[in-house]
């Protein structure tokens, strides 16, 4: 049976571990964004052994690119990206403690592997609900990165904004299991 | 002879690309409540729900949809009787675009394929243009996503392969797409022609309104021959699982060369986004 957990970074082992696929989870507090381009620059950094413009471990990581603000506003549309584009570069950060991503669609084999072994979650958002998501941004800033416009890290304080467990820490994906009890045999 | 300044389309494209990323159209709201009514599955029913709600914030907050404003597609007819005066067609519309994107708080989504640096304004749209008869000129804008145009194929079939061999491309590009182009989606599948106009076709598919049947009444029982393989996967709204995976299927055909078999699938987002005007 599926249950609501509200989760707020940094995250701890125990934090991720009573998730479970299918679970709503409702994160608040501090996140950061990165996408394709953040995710580069962040791999370089590490490669080159230089630091971090943020921290890693225990915190959360959002795919999103969001649409600029209006003036007086604290954001656009800020709704997930397609996670597989970050599949090459997510092990390593897990490896680093990065506890949870969120974002949209299918991870690869060797994301969901690096989660199982050091411990952390995937966590989906509504795709293509920008304008819904927004409105639980509270704040809004850009810490690295600003050449790279709506690629550039942004910290962002949130306030349950809402997600679903798509792959938990051991190993399962709600993709497969969701699919499979709504497929018709015969014609797929 | 009918004569039509290009700022009037530059202001018509600017207008139009702003409401297309802020207002669901009536089509897409009506399918969306229909489809929350035909799914079975709760998480995906919450799924339908969270996009009505999306699209009334949107609207009312006068902000985009979807972050991922998209590339600007823009399909344009003009008539053979008009002349346009003081600049070109092409350069109107980019500039059109550019107003849109910078001054409606849209997200620039173009950038060089190797550099990645963004080109800034979202510009250059993809411009279709049209001859016709008369003197009407009719301005489809279409910000298409990425997430979706990254799911979308182009297959070169041999002829032996007949309609069985589409339909199984179809159910297959739609099956591999998953959850990545934020289901529930519109598929648009172009047949015939040759490569680059099957994925044409497959594209202007697409902004006919959602759930009106198609003119052609053969091609309409295929399109819900292809609805009903495609629902029957199972992938549902997110991709969490459900019997509403695509709101619709919509289908262009034109002749091909006797080699060949050319079929484009074209998958659309929900976030459908069409705005046309007459100018
Ligand atoms: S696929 Fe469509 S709905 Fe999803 S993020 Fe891209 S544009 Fe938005």
């Amino acid at each position: 049976m599926s249950k609501t957990i509200r989760l707020t970074p940094p995250l701890g082992d125990e934090d991720v571990r009573q998730l479970e696929i299918g679970d709503r989870v409702l994160v608040s507090g501090v996140i950061y964004t990165a996408r394709d381009a953040a995710h580069k620059r962040l791999i370089d950094l590490i490669n080159a052994g230089k630091p971090l413009p943020m921290e890693i471990k225990g915190q959360i990581l959002y795919y999103v690119g969001p649409s600029p603000a209006r003036p007086g506003r604290v954001i656009g549309a800020a709704g997930p990206t397609t996670a597989y584009r970050m599949d090459s570069y997510a092990p390593t950060l897990i490896k680093l403690g990065l506890k949870a991503m969120i974002g949209k669609g299918k991870r690869s084999p060797e994301v969901i592997a690096a989660m199982r072994e050091h411990q952390a979650v995937y966590l989906g958002a509504t795709g293509g609900a920008g304008a819904l998501i927004s409105q639980c941004i509270k704040a809004a800033e850009v810490v690295a990165f600003p050449e790279l416009g709506p690629e550039a890290v942004h910290r962002l304080v949130v306030e349950d904004l809402p997600t679903i467990v798509i792959n938990d820490c051991q190993g399962r994906d709600l993709y497969d299991v969701g699919v499979a009890k709504y497929r018709r045999e015969g014609n797929g | 002879m009918r004569e039509i300044e290009v700022s009037q389309i530059t202001r018509a494209v600017k207008d139009a690309a702003i409401a297309a990323n802020y207002e669901a159209g009536e089509d897409l709201l009506a399918a969306l409540r229909r489809g929350m009514e035909e799914e079975e599955s709760p998480a995906g029913k919450e799924i339908f729900r969270q996009l009505l709600e999306n699209a009334q914030i949107a609207a009312t907050e006068r902000i985009p949809m979807c972050q991922d404003c998209g590339l600007a597609v823009v399909f344009v007819e003009l008539g053979q009787e008009v002349h346009l005066a003081g600049g070109s067609l092409e350069e109107a519309i980019q500039e059109g675009v550019r107003q849109g994107y910078v001054e409606g708080f849209l997200r620039k989504s173009l950038c060089h394929p190797l550099t990645r640096a963004n080109t800034g304004d979202n510009t250059p749209a993809i411009i279709h243009t049209e001859i016709v008869p008369g003197d009407r000129l009719n301005i489809m804008v279409v910000p298409k996503g990425g997430g979706s145009e990254n799911m979308s194929r182009l297959y070169m079939l041999k002829p032996a392969e007949g309609w069985a061999g589409i339909k199984e491309r179809v159910v297959e590009t739609v099956r591999d797409a998953g959850p990545n182009p934020c289901p529930p989606i519109i598929v648009g599948v172009g047949i015939g022609g040759n490569f680059e106009r099957a994925a044409y076709l497959a594209k202007k598919s697409l902004v006919r309104e959602i759930g009106h049947p198609n003119p052609d009444p053969e091609l309409a029982k295929l399109e819900r021959e292809l609805l009903v393989a495609v629902n029957d996967l199972g992938i549902g709204p997110q991709g969490l699982g459900g019997r509403v995976t695509a709101l619709a299927v919509h289908l262009l055909m034109e002749p091909c060369h006797i080699a060949s078999l050319p079929v484009a699938v074209n998958i659309q987002c929900h976030s459908t986004r069409h705005k046309e005007v007459a100018v």
